[in-house]
Parts: structure tokens; sequence; C-alpha cells
């Protein structure tokens, strides 16, 4: 695999965001024919790199060598010029349009300066049956009428039409079956052998010795380790992960520090949960794993009063707890943590302490009286900020200039001036970097030995199954299985997926 | 196809004929009405062609408008723009004919530059496209209010032909704004710049990926949204005879270009709908003008009822759409 030059070089690449330095001088290239798998944790620098790449971001420092020149890409356009095509992680299809509209975005094919319909069909149909007809989708569907693997696969046809010199792929295969991955792993072979340079964006052992040429793992924004062959998977997970994975995870629950109930639920559901059961206990975390819309995020939402249950029975600490408010879960003792913190959970232009006593506030607003809550000074909760750790040049500054990680703990601040019972973590090391990441997973077990339960939703499975001390995995609105800790990756994906593959 | 995409898509067809679904309610109570008062004569084709003449000016403007919220963005500034349009044109003509055609250049011109700035506003400068246009209409009242009186200025006859004239039996005016309509369909569904109108209001960040000049379009779209507005004031002058600086206003033709255009089925949004539904959705506003005038309904009454006819179907579309994501 020694072409002499690459189809796509990028040398010494800098990227900052305000708060924090996502690349710090990560080289990186790509030749003709091969693939090249692009290995990190969430938040390591992988999506902003290739950001770079597609020119959707602008680089601070560092070049883009693409055929043999420098280029500086301004707009993606720049980067579809230059033959780099982008298979996006978050789907970048148009909802309401149709399927063929989507894969010719911005380049419909033409005639006397119309768009002929009926070419831009015929040529979608050619891409599409890429795939073969083991799954067939038609050019004319509008796009929210598909299911989301095959929407993955339109996004992956709308690259493929391009013709690009370099295809990268992030993480293709999040939301595709075993079938559709091989449908898809097929594809890759057919571009590798017409002389296509692939990059391939995964945390997935499996996929990287199956289809990678060369490895290189990004870790924190810059290049951990880079391999000319395909290494052990061990050897990339250390790279990946930095450290042993010993003290990377908190150390479990001893059988001691398992307290009583504190949330019961029997027999619970609504619109979209059935038949919940389940027992959360102080002192344990519990995870909670399952396919994207599973119900996870549904069953913190219930718990939490905003969707709340309409049947079944729910007690928290013994008393009846069917909540209609998260007001009521707030003032009963429940706190979460949202998946998505910065529309969610955070009030982006406010300072730090303001951000850490937006509950406090609003609960003692609710009470009535501005000392309804132990918290209703600042200072104690610039007192809890730094007791957590909370990296800010001054607490009263904005929120958004700190990292993802000093602001996951700023909300843990918020929920702490509470005492709660309770904790929803979602996706809780979303967008923070490794480091960062092992310090909000020993908070948590700090939180658990001091009596607090703690609820895990992640749809990161080494994650759960390295924090958490139970599993529970759900599948469309059910709880159906239940693991005990040192469950195998694989046995939780089977009783996610089930038995056939379930799609969206 | 199993049955779940089958159930999935049957909701998505019926909002997207809802906006005829409406209109065929407005035509049925419209008839019922004129039937159970004996007013036959209100149901002949002349009728139909002078309920469809009274909305020329709507029209025009929803058609304008149409793109402008299908990109994304909004235009408030409509209504004084064609109250401009028509000063700027009837001041330039003053009573000759000769000086029709650089009038007419000069009004769409003013349009162009009009529709640019607010592209450029709410583009480049990032300003919020309610704020932006409702400033420029703020700037295009406050020249109006210091200008007028210097410009008197009238139509000559020969310009009265727009509104007035008939052409093989049909209304010269009626004419034009079919032309413009057809003309806004076959660019939104036959060009390219058409699709790109549609990405980048769906979503922007994925038409800007896909290699999209997001800026151009939202510019283009509105200038076509302000040449829109531009034609409607000459129209507008052309029927009145003269233009008068309120006339833009007192028809409210910023809010009701942006009614029709959502009772139309073009979602706020932006990225979905289309021209035949804002056609539906004027011809539904000059429907329920009728019914009123017909069932003799006062004239404070019928804004009260017009505005919550508009606030029902707003939220009619809001429910059905919340109802296919759930």
């Amino acid at each position: 695999m020694s072409t002499p030059s690459p189809a796509i070089e990028m040398r010494g690449i800098t990227k900052s965001f305000p708060g924090v330095k996502a690349l710090k001088g990560v080289s990186f290239s790509a030749y003709p024919g091969e693939v090249h798998a692009l290995a990190g944790e969430n938040g390591a620098g992988k999506s902003t790199l290739m950001k770079i790449l597609s020119g959707v971001y602008r680089l601070d420092g560092g070049a883009v060598i693409a055929g043999g020149e420098e280029r500086l890409f301004t707009h993606p356009l720049d980067a579809i010029r230059a033959g780099i095509a982008v298979i996006y992680q978050e789907f970048s299809l148009l909802p309401e349009r149709t399927v063929a509209q989507n894969i010719f975005l911005g380049r419909e094919p033409t005639r006397f300066g119309l768009v002929d319909h009926a070419a831009m069909n015929r040529e979608a149909r050619r891409v599409l049956s890429l795939f073969g007809s083991a799954h067939r989708i038609e050019a004319d569907t509008v796009v929210a009428d598909l299911d989301v693997a095959s929407q993955q696969l339109v996004e992956i046809a709308k690259a493929v039409s391009l013709d690009a010199r370099v295809i990268v792929m992030d993480e293709p295969t999040a939301a595709l079956n075993e079938a559709e991955c091989e449908v898809l792993f097929g594809l890759v072979d057919t571009l590798k052998k017409r002389g296509v340079a692939i990059i391939y964006i995964t945390h997935r052992m499996r996929e990287i010795t199956r289809l990678a040429d060369r490895v290189t793992v990004l870790k924190d924004g810059e290049t951990a380790a880079s391999f000319d062959h395909v290494p052990e998977p061990d050897v990339i997970v250390r790279a990946m992960v930095g450290r042993d994975i010993g003290d990377f995870y908190a150390a479990p629950a001893t059988p001691q520090e398992i307290g009583d109930v504190v949330l019961s639920v029997r027999n619970a559901g609504n619109e979209r949960l059935t038949n919940i059961t389940l027992d959360l206990r102080a002192g344990e975390i519990v995870g909670f794993a399952g396919l994207q819309g599973a119900g996870r995020v549904a069953l913190a939402q219930a718990i939490f009063g905003f969707s709340p249950f309409t049947e079944g029975e729910v007690k928290l600490a013994g008393k009846p707890a069917l909540f209609t408010s998260p007001r009521y879960a707030i003032r009963a003792g429940i706190g979460l943590l949202p998946g998505d913190r910065k529309a969610e959970g955070l009030v982006l232009m406010q300072s730090v302490t303001d951000n850490g006593m937006l509950t406090a506030r609003a609960l003692s607003a609710l009470a009535g009286k501005a000392d309804a809550t132990p918290f209703a000074s600042t200072d104690q909760m610039d007192g809890l900020l730094q007791d957590l750790d909370v990296r800010a040049g001054s607490f009263s500054q904005e929120i958004k200039a700190l990292s993802g990680g000093n602001q996951q703990k700023a909300i843990v601040a918020r929920w702490l001036a509470l005492a709660p019972r309770l904790l929803i973590f979602i996706e809780p090391t979303r967008g923070i970097d490794v480091n960062a990441k092992a310090g909000i997973y020993h908070l948590m077990r700090d939180l658990a030995r001091k009596g607090t339960a703690i609820m895990m939703i992640s749809s990161d499975l080494p994650e759960v199954l390295g924090a958490a001390d139970r599993l529970l995995v759900m599948r469309a609105g059910e709880l159906v299985a239940t693991f005990e800790r040192g469950v195998s990756e694989a046995d939780v994906m089977l009783a996610a997926t089930g038995e056939e593959a379930v799609a969206a | 196809m199993n049955a779940a995409t089958l159930i999935k898509r049957l909701p998505s067809r019926i909002e997207r004929y809802s906006p005829a679904l409406l209109l065929a309610a407005a035509l049925l109570i419209y008839i019922a009405i004129a039937l159970s008062l004996g007013l036959t004569r209100f149901l002949t084709p002349e009728a139909a062609i002078s309920i469809l003449n009274r909305s020329i000016a709507l029209g025009m403007t929803a058609v304008g408008q149409t793109f402008a919220i299908l990109v994304g963005s909004i235009d408030l500034s409509v209504a004084h723009l064609i109250s401009a349009s028509a000063v700027v044109s009837s001041a330039i003509m003053n009573g000759d004919p000769a000086m029709m055609v650089p009038a007419v250049l000069v009004v769409l011109l003013m349009g162009a530059l009009v529709g640019t700035l607010n592209g450029l506003m709410i583009t480049r400068l990032e300003v919020n496209p309610l704020i932006a246009t409702l400033g420029m209409a703020l700037v295009i009242q406050g020249c109006l209010a210091s200008f007028h009186g210097k410009f008197g200025g009238s139509v000559p006859d020969a310009f009265q032909f727009f509104a007035y004239g008939v052409v093989l039996g049909l209304p010269f005016s009626l004419m034009v704004l079919t032309l413009v309509v057809v003309g806004a369909w076959v660019v939104l569904r036959f060009t390219r710049f058409g699709s790109n109108v549609y990405s980048v209001g769906g979503n922007r960040d994925t038409a800007r990926a896909a290699g999209i000049k997001t800026d151009r379009v939202v510019i283009a779209s509105h200038i076509l949204c302000s040449l829109c507005a531009s034609l409607a004031g000459l129209y507008l002058a052309s029927r009145l005879k003269s233009g008068s600086p309120w006339i833009g206003t007192e028809g409210a033709y910023d809010l009701e270009s942006i009614a029709v255009v959502v009772i139309g089925g073009t979602i706020l949004s932006g990225g979905k709908g289309g021209i035949w539904g804002t056609v539906a959705g004027v011809i539904i506003f000059s429907l329920i003008d009728s019914i009123f005038n017909l069932a003799g309904v006062d004239a404070f009454a019928k804004q009260v009822m017009r505005g919550i006819i508009i606030v029902a179907a707003v939220a009619f579309y809001a429910v059905r759409s919340k109802r296919i994501v759930a």
C-alpha cells in the first residue's frame, strides 16, 4: 500500500473553540485505495478534524494538502471541489425532501437550466443500487418516511455519488444492524478497489480489524498513536484511553455500600414505556443501556415528571412519587443532568455561580422565601464549586467559556446544593475529554458513596459497563434484561437489539 | 412497504393536501351562504373573477413572502415597500405616459435594493430577520414621511391598464398575477436555486455542508420577495390612480402576506411548503371576505374573525406536524 503521494494530507492542524483546545497539532494522511481508521474516544477531536477537512470549520494553524498542493477551505464547497466527501455522524438530511433530492443536494442535474427530476431519480436509483437488493430504498420517498438505517444509507449514497477521491465516514454503522453493516463493508471494499481513499472514524475494534489498512488514534486533540498496520485491539484501546482501564473508572460499590431502596417503580408505563418495574438503591450506580429511542430517556423523563407515567406505582423513599412536573420531583429530591448540556442544561450567558444556583433559586421562589434551601447564598455555591474542582478563571465568568467537563461539574453542583436522593445522569460525558471523563466517573462514585442513588443513561457502552454497578437494558420502551457487573459488550448488544434487528 | 411506514405516511399525505381541504371548506361555506340567501348572482364566473381580482396585490406580495419564509427568513418590510413603490412610481410618472417605463424600472430597482439590503443584514450582519426587516420598514416609512408632499404625482391613464385592463375577457392584472405565480412555481420546482431555497430553509448547516452558498440563496430570496412587493405597489398605484404613503400599511400586507403563506401550509421555520399552498391561502382569504360580505358581518367583527381564523389555521398545522413527529 505504498502509492507515492497521498490523496489528502493534513499537517499540524490546530483548532480552538471558546474554552477548549480541540486540536493541538494533528497530522493525518490517506492514500488512494486505502482505509485509514481514525479512532478515539468521544471528544478526542475526530469529528473536529474531519470538519476542518470538509471545510465546515476553518483551521487555526497547520495545512491541508490535497492533490499535491496546499488548500485553504473556507466553505464546504471548496472541499467538495477538491474531491472530498463526508458522511456525517449526525444526519445531514432534509427530512421533508425526497431521497433523490437529498442525494443531489445543491448539485441537481439540470437540462436547459431546469432541474431534470427524471434524470435525478434515475441517477439516484443507480447509486442506491450499490446497496444491492437486500435494502431497497425508493428514490422518490420523502426522507422522513424512512427508518433510521435507510436514512444512514441515503447519507452514504450522497457521499458516494459525488465520485470523490476521499470519502470520510464518521461512525457510519451507528444506526445499522449486522446485515446492513455488511452491505456497508462491501461498499467500502468496492470503493477501495476503485482507488478511493477512505477515512473511517469509529471506536469499534471489530470494524477496524475488518476494514482498516492503517490506524491513527486521537486523544485529547493530539495524535496518541499511529500504526502502519492494524495492531491488536487492546493496543488501540490503550492508546485511546491513555491509561490503565483500572483507575479510569472508579472502583465498584461494595455490598456494604449499597443501601435501602430509594426509588421503586412497579408496572409503570405511559405512551412510550410499558410495564416498567425497577428498584434504585442508595449507593448504587445503575446503568441503562439500549439503542437510540429504546426508551431510556423517556424513562428518565417519566421519573422526573417531565412526561409522567400514566399508570403504575412509583415510590420515592417509601412515599408515592408519581410526579407530574419536574418541580415536584426536584422538591422530593430527584435531580436530572440532561444529555444536551448546552441546549437543556446551561444558561450559557450567565456566570458559573448563577448556573450553579439555578435550581436552588427556582425552588426557593417556589417555596416563597429566600432561605427555603440551604444554598441561598452565592458564597456557599462558590465553595461547592471549589470542592468539585470546577476550573474557571473566576466563578463570575460566563459558563460558556468553560470546558465540557467543568460545565458538567457545575451542573452537578447545582443538584448537590439540594442534597438529592436520586440523581439521573443522561450521557454524562458526551463531548468531554478523556481525563475529565475519569473525573466525572469518580465524582459519580463519590456521590453514590454519600448515599445518593444514581441512574446513568449512556449510549457509550464501554462507559456504562465500566462505571455502573448494575446494568438494565431497554428495548422498545420495556426493560428487557438485567446484568451484573462484568457482563460482555456482546451480551448487552444482543439484549438491546433483540433477536431480529430493530430499526428506529 | 410494511404497515408501519404506511401508517406513518398517511398523515403526511393528508397534511400535504390540507390547504386544498381548507380551500374546499371555504368554497362550500361560500356557496352554501350564497344559496341560502338566494344570491345566485354571486355564483357566476364573473363573481369568481371579481373575488380573485380583489386579491391581486395580496397575491403578488404573498408569492414573494413565500420565498422569504421558505428560505427560513421572513419579511416585515413589504407593506412599507408597497407604499414606497406606489408613491415613487406615481411621482415619477406624474401623468406623463412617456415616463411609465422609467418609473417601473426605478421602482423595481428600488425593490431589488431593499431586498439586497434585507438579505445582507440577515446574512452578513447576522441580524434576526424580524428585526432586520422591521428596521427596514421603519427606514422606508421615515423616508416616505419626509419626502411626501414634495411629490404629488398621478398615474397616466395608460398605466391604469395594469389594474383595469381586460384582455380576452380576463383582467390584465389577474393574468400578471398568474404569470408571477407560474414563474415562482417553475423557479421553486425546476431550478437549482429553487431546490437550494428548500435546502437552506430546511437546515442551513446541511445546505452549507453540501456545498451550497447559503448567504446568496437567502439574499436572492429576499430580492425576489421585495420585487414582488414592488410589483404589488405598482399595481396599487395603477388601481388608485396615484400613490399614497399609507397604502401598504392600510392593507396590512405585511401580516396578511405572512398569514396566507402559513395558511397555505408553508411552515414558518422554512424548508417546507410551496407556491400552490400560498395561492390557496390567498383565495381562502378573499373567500372569507366575500363570505363576510354576503353574510353582512360588520367591519370590526370581520377583523376579529380574521384574526381568529389565522391563529386557528397556524395552530392546526402546529398540532398536525407534532403528531407526525410522535
